[in-house]
């Protein structure tokens, strides 16, 4: 049961940070449109977030979905570092939504499949907007890519930067293992030539290079995080620590 | 008290507003899987459209408020994940009556509930919405929604 919460929690918690982090765009947007769209994908994060917390609070018996989003420290959080990394400009914000957009239509895709029903009709219902985003997230690098001689090299840059937390997501440990035995995991390393096809493909039509696949940062399951999520999270826990079961 | 008639409860629901579409009723954007009878209490089943769309919460408020003015209390509203909503789910007419409210209907073609021009352009994915992104009209030049399909 214990591996039951916490490969939900994974899960859930993956949602929730990149949630909160497209939430800080709130009223930062480049335009109006994009602010709105950034906001949207937060409100759709913080949804399948609610969904996999809800879900983990009736296997756990005791907590609460809010317990676990707000009540956890940085330790207990096991988010991919990659949705943790700071927003940066707008373009550092849609290489990492990129990156990590495709990964998770790969693994709703496979997740969807899961013997536990659940967790497969979550993803069912994560999965469509997971298309959305990674749409919405494609079609922008292609257009900063193959934009300006400017657009390009900063995008570049954000890729060549992010791409050491790449790795993490394709991991195995043996939580991971034990899910996937039981028929209610995936096998995150088997995802990873599609997203490898897939990331190649918009990268070309974005005229970028993919950078070499060289150190990867690794940490997240073991809830070993860089130094952004402490910061993410005094900012996101701070009402619920302030004034404890403070309602809204 | 109700004695099980589920009829009676779907007559209900459907004068419940979308509380973001206030033109279509709850039943009519595809919500509302199922109400059963058991144990002498209804069982409604919800799904929502959007994980995140803030609007779910709002209609099972109004849900509940709705059937307890009408002296129904034996209910229990529960969500429904699978399969997910989709807009499939929406009958010819319901699209229609979103057309006159001004918001084009998911289609594969995006016409532009002003002027039924097919000559349209995307100016946004996303909208003031969860369920609805921005469209222009390239001959009438009159911005719109258009109701996304999913
Ligand atoms: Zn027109």
């Amino acid at each position: 049961m214990d591996n039951l919460i916490n490969y939900t929690l994974r899960i859930a918690d993956n949602a929730l940070i990149l949630g909160q982090r497209m939430s800080q765009w709130c009223s930062n947007g480049p335009t109006l449109e994009e602010d709105i769209a950034m906001v949207n994908i937060s409100l759709d994060l913080f949804g399948q977030a609610n969904g996999f917390y809800e879900y983990a609070s009736s296997i756990d018996g005791n907590k609460s979905a809010d317990d676990f989003a707000f009540l956890r420290s940085e330790r207990e959080y096991f988010n991919n570092l990659i949705v943790e990394q700071g927003n940066g400009h707008f373009g550092d914000t849609i290489v990492r939504n990129f990156l990590f957009d495709t990964y998770s239509v790969l693994f709703y895709t496979k997740l969807q499949n899961s013997s536990d029903d659940t967790l497969a009709a979550l993803s069912s219902k994560s999965l469509k907007e997971a298309k959305y985003h990674l749409r919405h997230s494609s079609n922008w690098l292609i257009r900063l890519g193959d934009g300006t001689d400017e657009s390009n090299k900063k995008v570049q840059k954000s890729l060549n930067d992010i791409w050491m937390f790449t790795g993490n997501l394709f991991e195995m440990d043996e939580l991971d293992t034990d899910m996937l035995n039981k028929g209610i995991g995936i096998d995150n390393s088997l995802l990873k030539s599609e997203w490898d096809k897939k990331v190649n493909d918009t990268l070309s039509s974005a005229k970028l290079n993919r950078p070499e696949d060289g150190y990867m940062q690794t940490g997240s399951k073991e809830g070993i995080h860089t130094e952004h999520l402490g910061h993410l999270l005094s900012e996101m826990q701070f009402l619920q620590r302030a004034h404890p079961n403070a309602k809204w | 008290m109700q004695n099980g008639n589920t009829n009676k409860i779907w007559e209900l629901l459907n004068t419940v507003p979308d509380p973001e579409i206030p033109v279509i009723s709850v039943v009519e954007l595809g919500v509302i899987r199922d109400v059963k009878f058991t144990n002498n209490s209804f069982l409604i089943l919800i799904t929502p459209t959007y994980s995140g769309c803030p609007a779910t919460k709002t209609f099972q408020d109004d849900i509940s408020s709705c059937l307890k003015e009408n002296e129904i209390t034996n209910f229990e509203l529960k969500i429904k994940y699978d399969p997910p909503w989709t807009t499939d789910w929406m009958s010819d007419s319901t699209k229609e009556k979103l057309r006159k409210y001004g918001i084009a209907p998911p289609s594969n073609i995006v016409i532009c509930p002003q002027c039924n021009s097919k000559n349209t352009s995307l100016i946004s994915e996303f909208g003031a919405t969860a369920c609805k992104s921005l469209f222009k009209c390239i001959d009438c030049l009159e911005p719109f929604e258009f109701f996304k399909c999913i």
